[in-house]
């Protein structure tokens, strides 16, 4: 049931990492999923990825000092 | 020798103390309430008894045999005759009273529930660790509800109130703590962990005290004062008051008193027993000295502001610091700090004596410590201090010999750490070398106030003397002047000239010819001894001189405060920055380069020449400036703020405009023609049209005061240069100072409909309003000058308001991000590794290492090439 993305030019743009690009991720950065900023799963950002606890969602932000940054949570349940 | 014992802490566990505990870890039961006998010895089994350490020098601690200082103490412990409860734990026995059964001590939850809440911890334990256990918790015990039948033995419940502070009620009976204390034993040790227990450290009956653990004498020591009288510790006071009031019960009881007497006992003993806990239990009455002052307890030695955390162990106090008023040395060194000499005969630096440098030393200790430089203590190899005095002068000469400490005066170029509270970043503290001087006051560059925010109207600074080879080490390496020169906020040099620096060189720079001598006396004073670049003519031009600072590879060119901007290559204006080769080919050296926080100049100089040599530059800049203008001469005075007549005159006509159109717009009001704005009143409409109308003659004044000041006075320098004051400061000086506002409105408040008794109620023109109308040349009317003084009251309070405010906010901020820092591989981590940012700000940029800011790669290429 994903819902309809939003589109909004202040909503920077939520994805979700394939179970591969998440173990990349992990390794990049030393992370254990533990150590990862955390996103609500009913976060209407993330509503229509339909992602469930234990996901990482890519975010890719606009920045005033780098133009873009990738921004990665991961989603909790409550 | 001392022997420490080192270990490693690998967990900590919380719980609650039970009786068996508290009496294993106890040396002495404690039974009466003396504390001395005759001869003024502790009494066994009294509140002193040297088992729990002692306090008395020549006395032996009767548990571990060492003397005072060496031993730490032992617990000792009373028999409570009743039960009392624990105030701290007040919240927890009442939800374990209200959640569980009266009759059977089960939790009033279903059976198959509470099997799957122990399910679920178990699984949180495994799996996330101790904090979901905590979030597991917390929701259980905020979902319980009351309910009226146990779901196990169908036993009715009764409503359970509490009474603060420490008496809990049944449908408006009061239970015991002994009902109390025998109902919490029922709760058995699986349903502890639905409330969060754990039953090894923390059974719920052990919250209900039948025995109270005695601190050792070594937390409480007694003081002797000056008549030989002891006075004792408000704990020992406290805990006097509990042991004779427990002994009363305990007599009382066995002599089977009456059950009021007894109970008042009780609450007398629960009573002594919480306020020795906490002295400020809003319910209770605080427990008091003969004097009326409270007792300090338990509680408030840790707690608050004047507590042992804040003040004793984050707030510690330090030997080796002065403190004095500050006042400025412009030719002193930026890395430098000017003390008193008094200061430097007090503090001193530890030096020790190795075969090399004997008699180097022992010329200090010769002079002794009346007289400069010399020396104020010895330091034995095995530790003794000792004092040099006249007497023992000699003998301590003859004794020196390596490896002995001398404790020299502080002399020229020793190290030391200045700072300046609030210490908001981390240039409030930076390492000066220090400097003798005579005077009183602490002397420092002007140039070095802007990172302390310094001025010295009164402010007064700390300084320290690191007393370690290696303290002396890290502040030279990561805190001296040079190494704070680039701010972390903003990637540009945080120091500058200020002020005269400012002025000085931008007369300079538009001097067009100085005489040879005099342009070689005023490098000289500044600090420039090489001359061979100086151009071989007998008149130098200002610019010239300047160049002579500058290294003759450099080059550079930016902006000046007066350029139109626009591209900085393209900049066409005579002001317009031009270094080539080490010199100053055209421009106006003012504030926007020269300045505090601002300027590529300085920035460009540290990059390419490194930190002491931007700092050197700057020194002997500022110092450049300074000398110009002792040179030159340079005051300011009334005549600065004449203007011709003809501009008076078109000052006057225009304030003359204003008051006709403001004469209009009233009566327009009044005869209800003037067009109201959409959305507002008539009087809404008049007052802002007012209000613009005024706004638009103080920048018309404005105007003509910059068309008119094209001459150089001194006022017009400061402003110019950016060394002080602006157009709008110089309008409101020679002009008009404009309409005062107040909590964002032209003043209106004061009497019935008017501002004051000498106007009509209802008048809306400006001066009645807070207009003032001329400038401080001209000088106010006393109407306007009240004006004037009802804001300057107001900015004036809003600051003292504000301060605090903003502290405080700020304090909490940096206990907030305090363990955030950057990783190795440029994330942002907590103390718990947890990611903030996975680039530090984004870019990755270290900002200090940046040119405000960014970095710009065109111009490093540029530099390669």
């Amino acid at each position: 049931m994903a819902e309809k993305e939003q589109k909004h030019t202040i909503i920077p743009k939520h994805t979700k990492l394939s179970e591969k690009e998440k173990q990349e991720l992990f390794k990049k950065y030393d992370l254990t999923i533990k150590e990862l900023p955390k996103i609500l799963d009913i976060d209407p950002a993330i509503a229509h990825l339909d992602a469930k606890e234990g996901d990482v969602v890519k975010i890719a932000r606009k920045s005033l000092t780098a133009g873009e940054s990738m921004y990665y949570r991961s989603v909790t349940h409550g | 020798m001392e022997e420490y014992v080192y270990k490693k802490v690998s967990s900590i566990v919380f719980g609650l103390l039970s009786p068996k505990v508290v009496k294993k870890m106890s040396a002495v039961k404690v039974v009466t309430p003396e504390l001395y006998d005759k001869e003024g010895y502790p009494v066994d089994g009294g509140l002193m008894d040297t088992r729990m350490g002692v306090i008395d020098p020549g006395l032996r601690c009767k548990t571990c045999g060492s003397k005072i200082k060496e031993c730490v103490g032992h617990f000792g412990y009373i028999e409570l005759a009743r039960p009392v409860i624990n105030i701290n734990l007040v919240s927890l026995i009442s939800t374990l009273l209200k959640f569980t059964c009266r009759e059977c001590g089960k939790i009033l939850i279903p059976k198959v529930k509470a099997d799957k809440i122990i399910e679920s911890l178990a699984a949180a334990d495994k799996e996330v660790g101790l904090e979901k256990r905590r979030k597991i918790v917390k929701h259980v015990i905020t979902s319980l509800k009351t309910t009226n039948k146990c779901p196990h033995c169908k036993a009715r419940q009764l409503k359970i109130t509490i009474e603060k502070p420490t008496t809990f009620l049944e449908n408006e009976k009061r239970i015991t703590p002994i009902e109390i204390r025998a109902r919490l034993e029922k709760i058995s040790d699986e349903d502890c962990e639905l409330f969060g227990l754990n039953p090894k450290y923390a059974r719920p009956e052990w919250a209900v005290q039948t025995i109270l653990p005695i601190p050792p004498v070594t937390i409480r020591p007694s003081i002797t004062l000056e008549s030989g009288e002891r006075s004792e510790d408000d704990l020992t006071h406290k805990l006097g008051d509990i042991v004779r009031i427990n002994q009363r019960l305990f007599e009382n009881i066995n002599a089977g008193a009456p059950e009021i007497i007894i109970e008042d006992l009780w609450d007398l003993l629960q009573y002594h027993v919480t306020t020795f806990y906490n002295n400020e239990v809003a319910q209770l009455p605080p427990a008091r000295h003969r004097s009326g002052q409270p007792l300090k307890t338990l509680a408030e030695r840790i707690k608050s502001k004047e507590g042992r955390i804040r003040y004793n162990l984050a707030g510690k106090r330090t030997n080796f610091s002065a403190r004095t008023v500050i006042s400025p040395d412009p030719m002193i060194g930026l890395n430098e700090v000017g003390i008193p000499l008094i200061m430097a005969m007090k503090l001193t630096v530890p030096e020790r004596v190795t075969a090399w440098n004997i008699n180097y030393l022992k010329a200090f200790v010769q002079k002794g410590s009346d007289k400069y430089p010399g020396a104020n203590y010895v330091i034995r190899p095995d530790g003794k201090k000792k004092k040099i005095t006249e007497e023992m002068k000699e003998q301590i000469l003859e004794e020196i010999q390596p490896g002995y400490i001398i404790e020299r005066h502080l002399m020229d170029g020793d190290i030391s750490v200045f700072n300046r509270q609030p210490s908001l970043h981390r240039m409030s503290m930076m390492c000066h070398k220090i400097k003798v001087l005579p005077g009183r006051t602490l002397r420092l560059n002007p140039s070095v106030c802007h990172p302390y925010n310094a001025d010295f109207d009164g402010d007064e600074m700390n300084l320290h003397i690191p007393q370690t080879e290696e303290a002396r080490a890290e502040a030279e390496i990561l805190m001296e002047v040079p190494t704070q020169l680039i701010s972390p906020a903003f990637g540009l040099s945080i120091m500058g000239c200020i002020q005269d620096s400012i002025s000085g060189n931008f007369l300079l720079a538009r001097d067009p010819e100085i005489k040879k001598e005099i342009a070689v006396k005023l490098l000289v004073d500044s600090g420039i001894t090489d001359f061979s670049r100086l151009p071989s003519k007998k008149t130098i031009s200002g610019r010239d001189v300047f160049s002579m600072l500058l290294p003759d590879d450099f080059n550079f060119s930016a902006h000046s405060k007066l350029c139109k901007k626009g591209p900085e290559a393209e900049c066409k204006d005579a002001n317009h920055i031009v270094i080539k080769d080490g010199k100053l080919l055209q421009g106006t050296l003012d504030s926007a380069n020269l300045g505090k926080g601002a300027g590529l100049l300085l920035r460009n100089l540290h990059q390419k020449y490194g930190q002491e040599f931007a700092v050197d530059f700057l020194a002997k800049v500022a110092k450049l400036g300074v000398n110009y203008l002792f040179h030159k001469g340079f005051t300011v005075g009334i005549s600065d703020m004449d203007l011709p007549d003809d501009a008076n005159q078109k000052i006057e006509n225009a304030l003359e405009e204003s008051t006709i159109t403001i004469r209009e717009l009233i009566s327009a009001c009044a005869d209800r023609t003037l067009e109201a704005f959409p959305g507002k009143t008539i009087e809404e409409t008049l007052e802002l049209k007012i209000i613009e109308t005024l706004n638009n003659v103080r920048n018309k004044t404005g105007n003509i005061v910059a068309e008119y000041s094209t001459k150089l006075t001194p006022t017009v320098i400061m402003a110019r240069s950016g060394a002080r004051g602006s157009v709008l400061t110089l309008g409101q000086m020679t002009a008009c100072i404009g309409q005062q506002v107040l909590r964002g409105k032209r003043i209106d408040k004061g009497y019935k409909g008017r501002t004051l008794s000498a106007f009509r109620a209802g008048d809306l023109t400006e001066s009645a309003r807070g207009f003032v109308k001329y400038g401080y040349k001209r000088g106010t009317t006393p109407a306007e000058y009240f004006f004037a003084a009802m804001t300057g009251r107001d900015s004036l309070m809003d600051t003292a308001l504000r301060t605090p405010k903003s502290g405080y906010l700020y304090r909490r901020l940096s206990n907030a991000m305090q363990d955030i820092k950057v990783d190795y591989d440029g994330t942002v981590r907590d103390a718990s590794n947890k990611i903030i940012q996975f680039s530090y700000g984004e870019d990755g940029v270290d900002v200090s290492r940046s040119v405000g800011g960014k970095i710009d790669v065109k111009r490093i290429i540029q530099n390669l090439k």
